[in-house]
């Protein structure tokens, strides 16, 4: 089943050529509209007539998420605010977030990806989708709603939590398809199974994925819980949001929107392009956005690209479900953090020169983070009391930064492990690589 | 008249009492009271020594987290109601002792008892009022 047949099975020649003419288009647009690239690109010496072929792409810089931080909030829109019509920001609470624009044709095109990808997962206008996504400034919500609509099915935005009104209504409404994160829905099926009702039982036909990394057993024993497959979603808010990758019933690898989004693979050391097939960080360009056309864009994922074509007769590229961070980022609960921030936190309540470790555990189905803290003179006080509050403090500290409740432990001085250059501040125990 | 006691902070894990006090014996510091303020997490050690400074400096060589607090002591009897009578004067004098331990030595029939609150001027001059012996530093650290 295809939404878009034609361009989803267009012949890569064919497909290339669309890219190119789009690309070339979107880099003039960038250059004469805006002036961050304006700079940018005169700076490099590299102008939009010097875009002859999508290799040409490489002569553009990249952009990062710290370029887009600093336009905040609405310096990178290339229309007139009055065209905007949708405002969204990134979960990621360093500092200043990025803002997403959306003209009315931005929201169509991006319900266009997510409209392929429910398609791809066997959903159409006889299902129903739960969709435990947030809603709000975070663009997990509201991109699967809109594929959603343009497929004609009922939508269920219930949003995350509540999990037993999750399986009641589940149930009462006869959903046929999910939306969720793999540790959520993990938790879901087991709620569910607690409570005496097998997911298997509730007509589940497919689930889709997203917001955090996963593993393949993971979605194995997804697939067990609820007797159905479960497909992989993959999206930025700096993008757009969810839908820039989708797996198809073949789940070999999540089919780029192509003509949507022009794929690149970098070395993230030495940032040239690698070849297809071979491992790095995806880079991302908007072929189709009016409000706020993005041009390579380090998305500081770990994956690779396949184009052969698919079993299902997609002819557009397949990345790999994301294997890693070339920074130090981490998702927790599908929240993301950095380590800076948690140091950001402990600088905050006092600690000069803070020495900790960020600890990510999933000891059931749902993360844990502990913080451990190297004590020092200037949290230390001489009493019980005193050091509770500290570490109360820095729980608190680390919460507003960061939005998530973590466990502070306070440790010994230089108990904790030293680095020669870069340290390394976080273990990740959820053997998600 | 005030004790230098040295405060270390230890995480609450087998074995993390050993360390501190096998710094100290080697630096030839010795012991004269000691008490372990603890949670399951952490745990604070307070110590009078005899020579505080020299304790602070070895244990710091060693990476632990030392800091000097002041406390003071006060001679009591021996011999049952000797605590009570001291805390009797705190209480009337409603000033809030933070924690509190005691020790024997060689003086037949006393004990001196260790104090440490926030308000330790006023604690002094409350003690003082009663002719509650408040023991010299120096007598401590030298016993």
């Amino acid at each position: 089943m295809f939404w878009n047949e034609e361009i989803e099975t267009m012949p890569r020649e064919d497909l290339e050529e669309l890219q190119l003419k789009k690309l070339q288009a979107t880099v003039k647009r960038a250059f004469d509209k805006i002036p961050y690239y304006n700079n940018r690109y005169t700076e490099a010496e590299v102008f939009p007539e010097d875009i002859e072929t999508l290799k040409d792409i490489e002569k553009l810089p990249f952009i990062t998420k710290d370029d887009l931080r600093q336009s905040y909030p609405f310096g990178l829109f290339a229309v007139d605010i009055s065209e905007i019509k949708e405002l969204h920001s990134s979960s990621g609470t360093t500092g200043k977030p990025v803002v997403s624009g959306y003209t009315d044709k931005d929201l169509d095109t991006w319900a266009e990806t997510t409209a392929r990808g429910l398609t791809m997962m066997g959903l159409g206008e006889e299902d129903i989708l739960q969709n435990t996504h947030g809603y709000g400034m975070f663009t997990g919500g509201f991109g699967v709603h809109y594929g959603c609509h343009k497929i004609g099915a009922a939508i269920i935005p219930i949003s995350t939590g509540q999990t037993r009104r999750q399986i009641e209504i589940m149930e009462d409404f006869g959903a046929t398809g999910l939306i969720f994160t793999p540790s959520y829905g993990i938790h879901i099926g087991e709620v569910a199974l607690e409570d005496g009702i097998d997911p298997k039982n509730l007509g589940i036909k497919a689930i889709g994925f997203g917001a955090e990394m996963w593993t393949e057993e993971i979605r194995q024993r997804v697939e067990e819980l609820f007797g159905c497959k479960a497909f992989n979603i993959y999206g930025l808010t700096e993008l757009m949001g969810p839908g820039v990758g989708v797996e198809c019933e073949a789940q070999e690898g999540l089919h780029i929107a192509e003509d949507i989004y022009y794929p690149e693979i970098i070395d993230p050391n030495t940032c040239t392009t690698l070849g297809a097939d071979t491992p790095g960080e995806l880079v991302l360009t908007n072929l189709e956005r009016e409000g706020m056309p993005v041009i390579r864009f380090r998305t500081k994922d770990l994956t690779k690209i396949t184009y052969e074509k698919c079993s299902c007769g997609r002819t557009h590229a397949r990345m790999s479900r994301i294997t890693g961070r070339s920074d130090d980022m981490i998702k927790v609960k599908g929240v993301a953090i950095f380590p800076s921030q948690i140091e950001k936190a402990l600088l905050k309540v006092g600690d000069v020169e803070p020495h900790y470790l960020i600890i990510v555990t999933r000891p059931g189905t749902l993360d844990e983070i502990e913080v451990k803290v190297e004590a020092s003179q200037d949290i230390f006080f001489d009493g019980v009391k005193e050091m509770m509050a500290v570490q109360e403090k820095i729980g608190k500290s680390i919460e507003n930064e960061t939005g998530i409740r973590v466990k502070v432990t306070l440790v010994e001085p230089k108990t904790l492990p030293r680095f020669e250059g870069k340290a390394k501040r976080v273990i990740d125990e959820r053997n998600l690589h | 008249m005030k004790i230098k006691q040295l405060s270390i902070f230890l995480q609450n894990r087998m074995g993390s009492l050993s360390k501190p006090l096998e710094v100290l014996s080697e630096a030839d510091v010795n012991i004269r009271a000691m008490c372990m303020a603890d949670t399951s997490e952490f745990g604070i050690l307070r110590l009078v020594v005899d020579n505080p400074e020299r304790g602070k400096e070895a244990l710091e060589e060693n990476s632990f987290l030392v800091k000097i607090t002041e406390i003071i002591g006060v001679e009591m009897n021996d011999t049952p109601g000797g605590l009570t009578s001291i805390l009797k004067v705190i209480k009337e004098n409603e000033i809030d002792l933070e924690y509190l331990y005691a020790f024997t030595h060689e003086k037949e029939g006393k004990a001196i008892l260790l104090l440490h609150a926030d308000k330790l001027e006023e604690l002094i001059d409350a003690l003082k009022e009663k002719d509650i012996v408040i023991v010299q530093a120096d007598e401590v650290y030298n016993l």
